[in-house]
């Protein structure tokens, strides 16, 4: 189907859940009531690194209103089983178990001890303060690089490191090292006639979120628990619930609500899991609703990160050779995204020889998480920089030296697979010929600067129910919570099968009884799969409508065809019917036409961006101001443009605010010290200019409509945009994020 | 624990009279007194704006209000926008402009909008940017949010 032939695929409809979420009555997860409800709240460790020696609840327990006080003793034994992670893969339990709440030791500032739940917030508030838990304080770890080089103490005295697939004889806070190689590392180097070598720092940053995670647990008396939550993915919290609790899972169900972003960090559980332990002990429904404080040091954050990187290049641009070290931040415990930072790190290009050594390692910060395009900026702000200072020392324009090494369709990545059918070239083709690219930029203190970056995408399993009303709309029950859009975004390719208005669809998220398993929203895997789902559901459909029309009018149904939303019999002018007409026909005879679709699609399209930042810099206070954007991106086909361009506009708000300013801030004994929106410094309306987006579209081969995921991409070109910028407003490269003002004025007094 | 107090309150032109927690916040008040959940906590600490109301004619932080400070005064919140003809200007543009994408904050930006275009009929995208500073989104990036702001007062312009 080509582009000129959509009807529905390009137009901007109303979003369905718009109403309610501009007169507030869309229910967010802290929204949710129920007879009898307790409050609960969790007690965290004001230490980074302690053994917990024991835990005093009983003067909790005796104030009035307190109903139930829970602990990491009121876990089940976790053992040595594992648990699916989505995009993360295959983690141990316990290390699931135990950051919901700490078993022998607490491993960040904010690690969750215990919980109680009482008849009012207040309650369960001043019940905390009357927890008395004893500590023995140990020596926190906090930073990546001494705990990588085996200079700080032990996280877990039991974490062997996982050397590419041998144990390490002594126990480490590495808990894995993996490579990738390709071609001849050192031929490659050999051939380079311009060779750098350069180190780069990103801070832990917080996927920022405006709604706190909230949850709510109900059991009935026959063993069945109800949980309500805001979540990415009701299917895996279920899972995730059942493995903690050792629930059976057929006896959880979980509710989404309507969930106030996520980015990745609403993917694993935190509220669920102790909302049900204080509702089984209280026997009453308990909703926990996290506050701020709660929020930066109890959940997420992305994976801070020390990274090396060499990079040769011949006379005439062309890299010969890259070889890169990524040391990330695990948190308390093993398992960040380091292995896809090295997925993405030179994906955008096609360098012969490459090796990438990728480290785990854990240190005293939160359990991390992923965060949009999770591994990806970190790695990728290296290269991006890397590249423009090549392009310098070689006086080639940093977009057609990138032009030059573009990765296209074939090119085998470091990892070992070729690039499907892939947009890069064309991202940077676009912003070559951009206005904003080929225009003027002068005056003191500023400049532009140029990056792009790769997000790998994925697929997983999307559900998808579809049912024809009696007028002729059609229900559809999708299994993918809805962050930005997507339900409008799903029920778009619906319309487009059946040939209707996307109005006439009704998209609802589904629970976990309501629709078949479906994967976490995330890996900007939803308008590709989940739409994948509605398009065969469509598919379905069409089949059915068909066949019970010639049913009706008792013709061969191979004479039936449905087309523009009409149903007509080969060679018989009197029998045709609009889908509204057949739908009121078949409602009346009893008939259902409804489609149940599970699908498992493999042809994920990789995203690519090319972006372009100018930037002012004031010498004297070190602060950058962006005075414009213009964010390149292919999306293979824009299903709703408006909100391409709203993922796109939000991750370059994102990777400017990890760019200039996002990071926790720490103090020597591992408390961090900047756990409010205050302190923390996510970007205004005031900080950033209207950013511009060009949307390239190269169709996915791998997917019907030709979708390539859009949402997490456009976080990773911003830093290197902005550090690049920031070297030609003043002459200091910033490899340090984030470029704080003390940061820049510090780089410029000492150049 | 203290008594809790008799307050009354007039809620979207509405009276209401009810006992609160000296300790409970205008949120709470509206939130788990009231049932009115439109209004949103996003930090419960004045740097967000998610809980974005208009006290007596002024855009406050409902968080950084208690509740019997409100006594005898009166309320705006998301819940009273719409009109009984339908969405307000503001509503609709932030649905045109796709000015929203989890939702959570937009109750807020939407009290914020309507506060500053009763001040300021035409305000400039550098007006739209400052009278905002104070309410995060962290999914749009605030492009089509000022560009929602600013259709809306064109809207009511033509509207007049």
């Amino acid at each position: 189907m080509s582009s000129a032939t959509h009807k529905v695929l390009g137009t901007r409809p109303i979003r369905h859940d718009g109403v309610d979420k501009v007169t507030g009555r869309a229910v967010y997860a802290a929204d949710v009531d129920l007879p009898g409800l307790l409050h609960g709240k969790i007690l965290r460790s004001p230490h980074a690194h302690a053994r917990i020696r024991s835990i005093d609840t009983s003067r909790a327990e005796r104030l009035d209103g307190v109903r139930a006080v829970v602990t990491g003793r009121d876990l089940p034994d976790p053992g040595d089983r594992t648990a699916f992670l989505g995009e993360l893969g295959q983690v141990p339990l316990k290390y699931m178990s135990f950051n919901v709440l700490a078993g022998s030791k607490a491993l960040y500032h904010g690690h969750a001890v215990a919980a109680v739940a009482a008849t009012t917030p207040e309650i369960a508030e001043e019940a905390l303060a009357l927890i008395d838990v004893d500590y023995e304080v140990l020596p926190p770890v906090i930073d990546v690089v001494r705990a990588w080089k085996g200079e700080a103490a032990l996280v877990h005295e039991d974490l062997y490191t996982d050397e590419m697939g041998s144990k390490s004889a002594a126990p480490s806070n590495v808990a894995s090292h993996q490579r990738f190689e390709k071609g001849d590392i050192d031929a490659g180097f050999r051939a380079a006639e311009v060779v750098l070598e350069r180190e780069y720092r990103c801070a832990t940053v917080h996927q920022g979120y405006i709604e706190p995670h909230a949850s709510t647990a109900q059991w009935n008396a026959d063993g069945q628990l109800t949980i309500w939550t805001s979540t990415q993915g009701a299917f895996p919290a279920r899972t995730s619930v059942h493995q903690i609790l050792d629930v059976p899972i057929s006896r959880v169900k979980v509710i989404p609500t309507e969930i106030g972003g996520g980015f990745g960090g609403k993917i694993p559980v935190y509220c669920e899991p102790v909302a049900a332990l204080l509702a089984r002990k209280a026997r009453r429904p308990v909703k926990v609703v996290m506050n701020r404080a709660d929020v930066f040091t109890g959940t997420g954050p992305t994976s801070g990160s020390w990274v090396k990187l060499r990079m040769g290049a011949t006379r005439d641009g062309r890299i010969t050779a890259a070889e890169a070290t990524l040391v990330y931040e695990a948190g308390g415990f093993p398992g960040s995204i380091v292995a896809c930072g090295g997925i993405c790190i030179f994906a955008p290009y096609d360098i012969p020889n490459t090796r990438i050594d990728m480290y785990d390692v854990v240190v005293n910060k939160p359990k991390t998480a992923a965060y949009r395009a999770p591994g990806a900026p970190n790695a990728e702000f290296a290269t991006e920089t890397l590249v423009d200072e090549l392009s310098e020392q070689l006086k080639i324009d940093p977009l057609e030296m990138r032009l030059r090494n573009a990765a296209r369709e074939g090119t085998l990545q470091s990892h070992g697979v070729p690039h499907p059918k892939i947009g890069y070239a064309e991202t940077v083709e676009a912003a070559l010929r951009s206005e904003h690219y080929r225009s003027e930029l002068s005056g003191p203190n500023r400049g532009r600067g140029v990056a792009s970056g790769y997000w790998l995408n994925v697929g997983l399993t999307s559900s998808a129910v579809a049912r024809v009303n009696a007028d002729g709309t059609v229900s559809l029950v999708e299994g993918s919570t809805d962050i930005g859009g997507t339900r409008t975004s799903v029920a778009m390719q619906l319309a487009e099968v059946l040939e209707i208005a996307a109005e006439d669809v009704l998209p609802t998220v589904g629970d976990t009884e309501s629709v078949g398993f479906t994967e976490v929203t995330g890996g900007s895997r939803v308008t590709f799969a989940t739409g994948w789902a509605a398009y065969e559901a469509g598919q379905a459909l069409r089949r059915q409508l068909a066949e019970q029309a010639a049913k009706l009018w008792k013709v061969p149904a191979e004479t039936v065809e449905y087309s523009g939303a009409v149903v007509s019999a080969r060679g018989d002018a009197s029998k045709r019917m609009t889908l509204r007409e057949l739908a009121a026909a078949l409602n009346k005879k009893g008939i259902e036409v409804a489609a149940r679709v599970t699908v498992t699609p493999k042809g994920v399209g990789g995203a690519f961006a090319t972006h372009i930042a100018d930037v002012e810099v004031d010498p004297e206070t070190g602060k950058v101001t962006v005075l414009r954007y213009t964010a390149v991106q292919d999306a293979g086909r824009a299903i709703h443009p408006s909100y391409v361009e709203g993922q796109m506009q939000g991750g370059v708000a994102q990777g400017i605010g990890w760019a200039l300013n996002e990071e926790y801030v720490y103090d020597d004994d591992g408390r961090m010290l900047n756990a409010s929106f205050l302190d923390y410094r996510m970007p205004t309306s005031l900080d950033l200019p209207m950013i511009e987006t060009i949307i390239v579209e190269v169709p996915n081969p791998g997917h019907p409509f030709g979708v390539r995921g859009v949402g997490e991409v456009p976080i990773v070109p911003p830093p290197a945009a902005l550090s690049n910028a920031l070297y030609r407003a003043v002459g200091v490269r910033l490899r340090e994020l984030p470029m704080s003002p003390p940061k820049v004025t510090a780089a410029i007094q000492s150049h | 624990m203290s008594a809790r107090v008799h307050i009354h309150m007039t809620i979207n032109g509405e009276p209401r009279e009810l006992l609160c927690d000296p300790r409970q916040t205008l949120l709470d008040v509206l939130r788990n007194e009231l049932r009115m959940t439109g209004t949103k906590e996003g930090c419960s600490n004045g740097n967000c704006g998610a809980c974005s109301v208009i006290l007596d004619g002024s855009l406050v932080n409902s968080c950084l209000v208690f509740g019997v400070e409100a006594d005898g005064r009166s309320v705006e919140t998301i819940e009273g926008v719409e009109r009984p003809e339908g969405l307000d200007p503001v509503q609709r543009a932030f649905l045109e402009h796709a000015a929203l994408q989890c939702g959570v904050c937009t109750p807020g930006f939407i009290m914020a909008a309507r506060a500053l275009l009763q001040r300021n009929p035409h305000p400039t995208e550098q007006e739209i940017r400052h009278w905002c500073a104070g309410n995060l989104c962290r999914c749009t990036g605030y492009d089509k949010i000022v560009r929602a702001v600013s259709d809306a007062a064109r809207r009511m312009e033509t509207a007049k």
